[in-house]
């Protein structure tokens, strides 16, 4: 039996691996992934099997807690933006040499464009790396369908299943076919193997032989897999290789169907047998992928721009960011319907921090303070304060990753810069930032870090953030000395005491910790809002 | 049938709640759907659009193409601007009058009015206006899709069916608040 629903990308892979029997989701949010967690924490089936989907305080022991899950045979699913998969990188690779017992789903959505992100980095890339096989669905419903593929096939081949998908497919909502039923959840097993999970180098090299050996057994798996099709056409002058969501682009050039030969690519490793086919039928193969050149790079190969493989690296497709249907009708030679020019009156209008929002306070109090300085420099990090960057504030100096302010800020310090001030939100401090801490007070590096507590993830659309009231104590356990410990409310009514101690800590020459502490303006009116309706009952 | 519809505003003022409504009407009238949302960061004051498409044939691309767009629903005039290149010639944009002036640099309201104006198809009303008039302060945005109804190929009693079920859990008075809105829209358009 199946039913309908409208659902996001997000929300029918959600939907998907709890169909599918999943006893647990592991995650740190991050756009756009968020709402695949989300999903499964106010789901019924989900809440009655008590399947866990408490959010991770970072995307590494979210991974990990997923590998024990599997070891115990259960289905897990661990879902991340592609960053955060840079930070799990060391136990998803070293997955890849485990192997897993319960399926394991490693779901990544990337940014193509960088519509929330810091870079376009294209995860199917560690998947080939790490020898795992990766899936790409190209709608929702295949996004659906596939999670109960990709955990079977997990088990069966022993192996975690990289699912790499893309803005426009999570966060783009479709009628999709559910069933209205879910599989039983796995029972416990001791079926894993001690000598495969103990990554010794003896044990190891005998793994990495046999995944190694394994490639050409998924690779054949692919060709035969009925996610990679090939669609003939009558006319053999162009063969088109499209993968994931890229896919509709070029269906939506040609309504009527395509005259040329397609392949659809949705499960890798790339199955280079129908590349092969595609090749010989076609005189020439235009490549299309949202992301980076992955599949075009592999399939050129080293000789020099062979003049029958076009897409981006030939300039047919733009070298970076996201397709959309003009580009990819550009591609193909269509002209683009006539269109009105851009209206020359529109100005932007980039996202800002929210009206009353304690970050602003904060930016407001540093500044005010640092002008008193010359040359005074603050490391930012990951969230809504970031925007602090933008006028009115122009207050930060540096983001590059989770954590990177505190650690950064350090660097600079030991370099013999003052005043080093570290920016970072609760939420990033607790995913990232604590071990840099640890680094700073273990040498009383020159800092001044303010850990702008909101209570909340704010950027991602307000989770719960892992260390909200334990703050104090997780400094303090760090040993930091409680002098050097100030909580302020970020308020303008507070702005004297809060300028006096910023200017205190930065004059002090060692490691302090400021924490202004004021909720999340937009989860404050939502609980506000939750409060008066629960009084209403 | 085929309707791209483009919906925007600024991040808080609601525009996917309307979506939701169009979605719920369409899914039940069994076309299908794509509907590309924005979250994350440009929700914080920043310019937001989705791309909503209905069809009774499957639809391929979640983003609408250049100059192929039915309508623009937008929930401030400046903004129904910005995604002028994806309408088609004769396409609709149905707007609300009222500007949303969170930027130092916003253009003087006449010239956008006037932009507006040399288009051959634009409904402009003062949304927040006639939702406070008329004591339905919350649901200024249906009134505007009461207004895009005609444009959007969707009947109106279907749209008044999603209503009620959308809203359902919220009670009577929000429901009523709503359709009593869209009624609004429609003698607008």
């Amino acid at each position: 039996m199946t039913e309908k629903k409208l659902l996001l990308g997000d929300e029918a892979i959600a939907l998907g691996a709890i169909h599918a029997g999943l006893s647990g989701v592991y995650a740190y949010p991050g756009t756009p992934s968020t709402e695949i967690t989300e999903f499964i924490q106010g789901d019924k089936i989900a809440n009655e099997r008590g399947i866990h989907s408490r959010w991770a305080t970072n995307e590494k022991t979210a991974m990990e807690a997923a590998l024990g899950m599997s070891y115990m045979g259960k289905r897990a699913l661990v879902c991340m933006k592609h960053v955060g998969l840079n930070v799990c990188a060391d136990p998803f690779v070293n997955s890849g040499m485990t192997g897993v017992n319960g399926g394991v789903v490693v779901l990544v959505a990337d940014d193509p464009s960088m519509h929330s992100s810091q870079d376009e980095q294209d995860s199917r890339f560690y998947g080939k790396f790490a020898m795992i096989p990766t899936f790409e669905p190209s709608s929702q419903q295949e996004a659906y369908d596939m999670m109960a593929v990709a955990f079977e096939y997990s088990e069966q081949q022993k192996l975690p299943v990289l699912m790499r998908v893309t803005t426009r497919m999570a966060h783009s909502r479709a009628v999709v076919n559910v069933a209205t039923e879910a599989q039983q959840e796995k029972p416990l097993n001791y079926d894993a193997i001690a000598a495969n999970w103990v990554l010794l180098p003896a044990n190891a090299r005998k793994r990495n032989d046999a995944v190694t050996t394994q490639q050409a057994t998924l690779e054949e798996d692919a060709a035969n897999s009925t996610y990679n099709n090939y669609i003939d056409g009558k006319d053999h002058s162009l063969g088109i290789i499209a993968s994931g969501i890229a896919y509709n682009y070029v269906n939506e050039c040609f309504p009527e169907g395509s005259p040329y030969p397609i392949l659809k690519i949705s499960q890798y490793p790339l199955p280079k047998k129908l590349v092969r086919r595609i090749m010989n039928d076609c005189a020439k193969v235009l490549i299309v992928e949202e992301g980076q050149p992955f599949i075009e790079d592999m399939v050129r190969g080293v000789s020099e721009l062979p003049s029958n493989i076009l897409g981006r690296l030939t300039g047919e497709l733009p070298r970076t960011g996201e397709l959309n249907p003009d580009i990819v009708k550009k591609a193909l030679g269509i002209e683009s319907s006539q269109s009105y020019a851009p209206c020359e009156n529109v100005v932007p209008r980039p996202p800002a921090l929210c009206q009353g929002c304690g970050h602003r306070d904060v930016y407001t109090a540093l500044n005010e303070v640092l002008r008193e300085y010359d040359n005074a420099r603050v490391f930012g990090d990951i969230g809504c304060y970031t925007l602090g960057f933008l006028p009115p504030f122009h207050a930060i100096h540096s983001c590059v990753d989770m954590g990177a302010s505190i650690t950064m800020a350090k660097g600079a310090a030991d370099a013999g810069q003052w005043p080093a001030v570290a920016i970072i939100g609760d939420s990033t401090f607790t995913h990232s930032g604590m071990t840099g801490l640890l680094d700073a007070i273990n040498e009383n590096a020159n800092i001044t870090v303010i850990i702008s507590d909101n209570l909340t993830t704010g950027m991602t659309g307000g989770q719960d953030s892992a260390g909200t009231n334990k703050f104090e104590a997780i400094c303090r356990g760090l040993g930091l000395p409680d002098e050097h410990l100030h909580v302020v409310v970020p308020l303008p009514k507070n702005m004297p005491e809060i300028t006096r101690i910023i200017r205190e800590e930065i004059n002090y020459k060692g490691t302090s910790v400021i924490i202004p502490r004021r909720e999340c303006i937009q989860t404050l009116r939502r609980h506000l809002k939750q409060q008066k309706a629960q009084e209403k009952k | 049938m085929k309707t791209d519809i483009i919906l925007c505003g600024v991040g808080g003022q609601g525009i996917l709640s309307i979506a939701t409504i169009i979605g719920e009407a369409a899914m039940n009238e069994n076309l299908y759907i794509k509907q590309a949302e924005v979250h994350g960061m440009s929700q914080r004051g920043g310019d937001v659009q989705s791309n909503l498409r209905i069809s009774s044939e499957p639809i391929h691309s979640d983003l609408i193409a250049l100059g192929s767009a039915d309508v623009i629903i937008s929930m401030e005039p400046m903004e129904a601007l910005r995604y002028l290149p994806y309408l088609k010639q004769e396409g609709w944009i149905i707007t609300s009058s009222t500007p949303f002036v969170n930027i130092p640099n916003y253009p003087k309201l006449d010239t956008v009015m006037a932009d507006l104006n040399a288009l051959p198809n634009v409904v402009a009303i003062d949304i927040e206006k006639l939702a406070k008039d008329n004591g339905v302060p919350r649901s200024a945005n249906v009134i505007l899709l009461g207004a895009a109804q005609k444009a959007l190929g969707i009947e109106y009693d279907k749209l008044e069916e999603a209503i009620r079920r959308v809203f359902g859990r919220k009670g009577d008075a929000v429901v009523e608040a709503n359709i009593k809105a869209l009624a609004l829209g429609r003698k607008q358009s």
